[in-house]
């Protein structure tokens, strides 16, 4: 799981392009959206495009969205119970 | 056409890696590669704006103009009385070719949503509006050349007709590894009454 995790860091960093932030300043428990890491709506149609392209995962009810992306720690665990 | 003597008040350019003011490069880049360039920029004038690294490179080349610029004019931290009309030929057509990229193979179809909302030319004017809190009138048009008539007659119309104090205008175009951009700010006062096309087209040219 572990791996998983820094792996999204990596990931989240690359796909959103947050350029002035690296792997370990971002907690497990960070809140990504809103006062945390700042993503914003087009972040959150990106990670649902890397659920799909990179673990199969399509998000059927976009709703769901709000919990899966709380952090990375909810993220790995969707991943985990989910990926195909 | 309308005439009346308004004041440029001042200009920028941003080409081969050397972003100027009013005549003289503040910064250069000894960087080969754009992306290189935008990234040395952005860190030599210091703007601590995280979202500048989400941009595509049009609204990069426009907003680092426009930052060093506006950084010029000591605005007012609340809305400033701003107008926008930029201009280009290439339209977006640098992020539409990124955008096509991601859907050209049917078995690797993946739009990317953070390229396609970049393909419009005018939501360079929206980064730099949202980050100096313009609210007034903004315009983008795509001309053959650059055409310092048309943004003439605009910026005049919208000075008298008072919907805004001052007018940012200019050219900012990128196809591929090419990029430049020209920006001038024209202000409501006419102490200098230097807004006429043969002096755009003069600091343009220069």
């Amino acid at each position: 799981m572990s791996d998983l995790k820094e792996e999204l860091k990596g990931k989240i960093i690359e796909q959103l392009n947050l350029e002035d932030l690296t792997v370990t300043e971002i907690a497990d428990d960070e809140v990504l959206f809103g006062d945390g890491l700042g993503l914003d709506s087009i972040d959150a149609l990106e990670l649902i495009v890397m659920l799909d392209k990179d673990y199969g995962i399509k998000l059927a009810d976009p709703k769901e969205g709000k919990a899966i992306f709380e952090s990375v720690n909810s993220m790995a665990a969707y991943i985990e119970a989910n990926r195909k | 056409m309308v005439n009346k003597d308004f004041d440029i008040k001042a200009f920028a350019y941003f080409k081969d890696g050397k972003i100027s003011l009013n005549g003289s490069v503040l910064y250069s880049s000894s960087e080969t590669e754009l992306p290189e360039i935008l990234k040395d920029i952005y860190k030599k004038l210091e703007t601590d704006y995280r979202k500048f690294f989400k941009m595509d490179v049009l609204s990069k080349v426009a907003f680092l103009t426009a930052d060093m610029l506006l950084k010029s004019q000591n605005l007012a931290s609340e809305e400033n009385d701003i107008a926008v009309i930029l201009s280009n030929n290439a339209s977006s057509l640098d992020t539409d070719r990124n955008h096509q990229n991601t859907i050209a193979d049917k078995d690797n179809y993946y739009p990317s949503p953070a390229v396609f909302v970049y393909t419009l030319a005018n939501i360079c004017i929206g980064e730099i509006s949202i980050k100096y809190k313009l609210f007034s009138e903004n315009s983008f048009f795509i001309f053959e050349a650059f055409n310092a008539q048309y943004l003439h007659a605009y910026a005049n119309q919208l000075l008298i007709s008072k919907k805004a104090k001052s007018v940012l205008c200019g050219w900012v175009n990128v196809d591929e590894e090419k990029y430049e951009a020209f920006l001038y700010l024209v202000n409501e006062t006419n102490e200098k009454g230097n807004h006429t096309i043969a002096e755009i087209n003069r600091l343009y040219n220069n």
